[in-house]
């Protein structure tokens, strides 16, 4: 479904957010700490880490709400400290808190919000009844806010944040505390706006499953610093590749022979079963068939298991990911940022 | 790929990226303050289509004038001794025939400061509900996030302020003296006392999310500002001290300028001084709320 970016896209080369050494401290905390990274025009970027790791902070800087203490951040080519009233028209943002005014209607809210990008109401009528349509709130349009499900005001919050046909659009934690089923359709939507303007997408999330099938490319934050940019597929891929698990029906140790096939790292032996780290799991699993085949042997059972995003966020923070939500610690830090602000 | 073949297309690029942003100048309003009604409105919508919050913010000031302003009959202290002198006691005393007439205009400026006082708490709650962030990340002037609070108290508080002279004339103001250039007069007045007021509190709450501590600071300023002022009860019998701080409060000079247009009453000063320290109340605090809003008004 992602794949029409890769290559295809003329756009996709060019930076849309250049990030050199920013950082913001509240006091003692460093909140971010000296962070560098690109997004490419067209690419659907993830920012994922722990509560508290930053990921706020640093959407909050990008989006121009928050000075950075020091270093530079050019957003759709504009810095944005000097230039922040340049990077406010291009961008929409979907902050993580619901925003709308409940006491008014879903429609009154995406006028308000159009008219200050200062839309006129001929053109912004027309584009929010479009939003509206996109998001399935047309029916809900005239009903005041406060009447509205999660589910309804994550999707409104969506419709405004792209009132003014953003480049770019900021999406932060946009499943935060959402149902499974509603946390799916919030993702469908998004996608399907993406497709529908051909937005470069800037998420934060904690939901490592999502992460995974979503974002072209993955920054792990932890701590204030980024830890590791790459792909999901190369991230995995750096842990040292994927499970092979078989079973064979007979116990004589083939594992010298195993380790000379391509592909294959590491092989141990247990009874008559085999744990096997290869690096290309698919393709390494047939020839290994093969060779058990050739030695006159049967293979009962096999199972390859891909690493998922767990291990490497495991890997590169040393710690599971949701061990670590000590709410304490969390609570402690957000006081420190909002007397660091006052 | 050439060096220079990289560059071309490198710019071409950069075109096409604001290719979109392009097209879309055409439905820009590029006015420094786009925004700036819908903000406003937005607010007063609100208060107009919630006809509790209209009927509540005015009981206060109506049940001050009720009980207050008939209770406390001063005139009626004089006329148990010497009757015949009381008429002109009050008058000299009030500068109008009755106590409930002087103050009526003095609850005029108090419904206008406690409509302001709210204004800040307005940006408070914006802060809290994250609308104001989202309004943050648009485009819109900082300058009219501060101005829009400023403007839809300053509707509200003279809106306000009509009804209550409304009811005081039912109740049984003096309106011998009343004139309608008097009353647009005491409205100006009063718009640029509201101005003045509303900045100062929408000023106290920029950075504020903590809507208790604005509770705190409201209750601090609205009662002396109320108290140390012509609003209730002369000035001159004050002491020494407290006449230097009513000399220096809005609330005395709108509140004089409303007595000296309603009811005909000799001064604390003259109009004109009225007006010009109003006027530069108002320019005074509302410019230093918009240069506080470029600095101050972040996340």
């Amino acid at each position: 479904m992602l794949g029409n970016m890769h290559g295809t896209n003329h756009h996709y080369n060019s930076s849309i957010i250049e990030v050199r050494e920013l950082s913001k401290h509240f006091g003692k905390l460093k909140a971010v700490d000296q962070i560098t990274f690109e997004v490419k025009e067209g690419e659907i970027f993830g920012f994922l880490g722990p509560n508290g790791a930053g990921k706020t902070t640093t959407i909050n800087m990008l989006t121009t709400l928050l000075p950075p203490t020091s270093g530079e951040a050019r957003v759709c080519g504009f810095d944005i400290k000097r230039e922040a009233k340049e990077v406010r028209k291009r961008i929409g943002v979907v902050p993580q808190e619901y925003t709308a005014d409940e006491d008014l209607t879903g429609m009154q809210n995406i006028m308000l919000c159009g008219e200050l990008y200062g839309i006129n109401r001929g053109e912004l009528e027309k584009r929010a009844k479009e939003l509206l349509r996109l998001v399935d709130l047309a029916d809900a349009a005239d009903r005041k806010v406060s009447s509205y499900s999660g589910g309804m005001r994550r999707r409104l919050e969506l419709a405004s944040g792209l009132v003014n046909n953003p480049r770019l659009l900021f999406l932060d934690e946009p499943t935060l505390g959402l149902d499974v089923q509603t946390r799916t359709a919030v993702w469908e939507y998004i996608r399907q706006l993406k497709e529908e303007y051909n937005m470069t997408l800037f998420v934060t999330t904690h939901y490592l499953e999502e992460a995974d099938s979503l974002c072209d490319r993955i920054a792990i934050i932890d701590h204030g610093k980024i830890v590791k940019v790459g792909s999901p597929t190369e991230l995995k891929s750096g842990l040292g590749g994927d499970v092979i698990q078989l079973t064979v029906d007979n116990s004589s140790d083939l594992t010298d022979e195993i380790s000379k096939i391509e592909f294959v790292k590491e092989v141990k032996k247990v009874d008559s079963s085999y744990r096997i780290k290869a690096e290309k799991g698919e393709e390494a699993a047939p020839l290994i068939i093969e060779l058990i085949r050739s030695k006159g042997l049967h293979v009962t059972r096999i199972s390859v298991t891909k690493p998922t995003l767990d291990e490497v966020y495991l890997e590169y923070t040393g710690r599971a990911f949701r061990d670590d939500e000590d709410p304490s610690r969390v609570w402690a830090q957000r006081m420190t940022m909002r007397r660091a602000r006052a | 790929m050439s060096s220079i073949e990289k560059e071309i297309a490198q710019s071409q690029e950069k075109v096409n990226l604001d290719s979109r942003l392009a097209v879309e100048q055409h439905y820009i309003d590029p006015s420094p303050i786009h925004g700036l009604w819908a903000l406003t409105n937005r607010d007063l919508r609100k208060w107009y289509t919630n006809p509790f919050q209209l009927f509540m913010s005015l009981i206060q000031p109506v049940i001050w004038l009720g009980l207050f302003g008939k209770a406390l009959d001063f005139g009626a202290i004089f006329s148990g001794s010497a009757p015949q002198l009381s008429g002109a006691i009050v008058s000299s005393v009030f500068g109008t025939s009755s106590y409930f007439s002087y103050l009526a205009a003095g609850m005029l400026t108090f419904v206008i400061l406690f409509t302001a006082m709210f204004s800040g708490m307005s940006v408070v709650w914006d802060r809290r509900f994250g609308f104001l962030n989202k309004v943050l990340t648009t485009p819109v002037a900082r300058g009219s996030i501060v101005m829009a609070k400023v403007l839809s108290s300053v509707a509200r508080s003279l809106v306000q302020a009509a009804i209550v002279l409304v009811i005081a004339v039912l109740l049984g103001m003096d309106i011998s003296k009343m004139t309608l250039l008097g009353v647009a007069g005491t409205f100006a007045a009063m718009f640029l006392m509201a101005i003045g007021l509303s900045s100062l509190f929408v000023m106290l709450a920029l950075r504020s999310s903590d809507w208790q501590t604005q509770m705190a600071i409201m209750n601090l300023l609205n009662l002396p500002l109320l108290f140390a002022s012509n609003a209730l009860f002369p000035s001159k019998f004050m002491p020494e001290w407290l006449q230097y701080i009513v000399k220096v409060n809005p609330v005395s000079y709108a509140t004089d300028a409303a007595r000296q247009l309603l009811l005909g009453s000799p001064g604390m000063v003259s109009l004109s001084f009225d007006f010009s320290f109003l006027l530069g109340f108002a320019i005074l605090f509302s410019v230093i709320g918009i240069v506080m809003s470029w600095r101050y008004l972040t996340k």
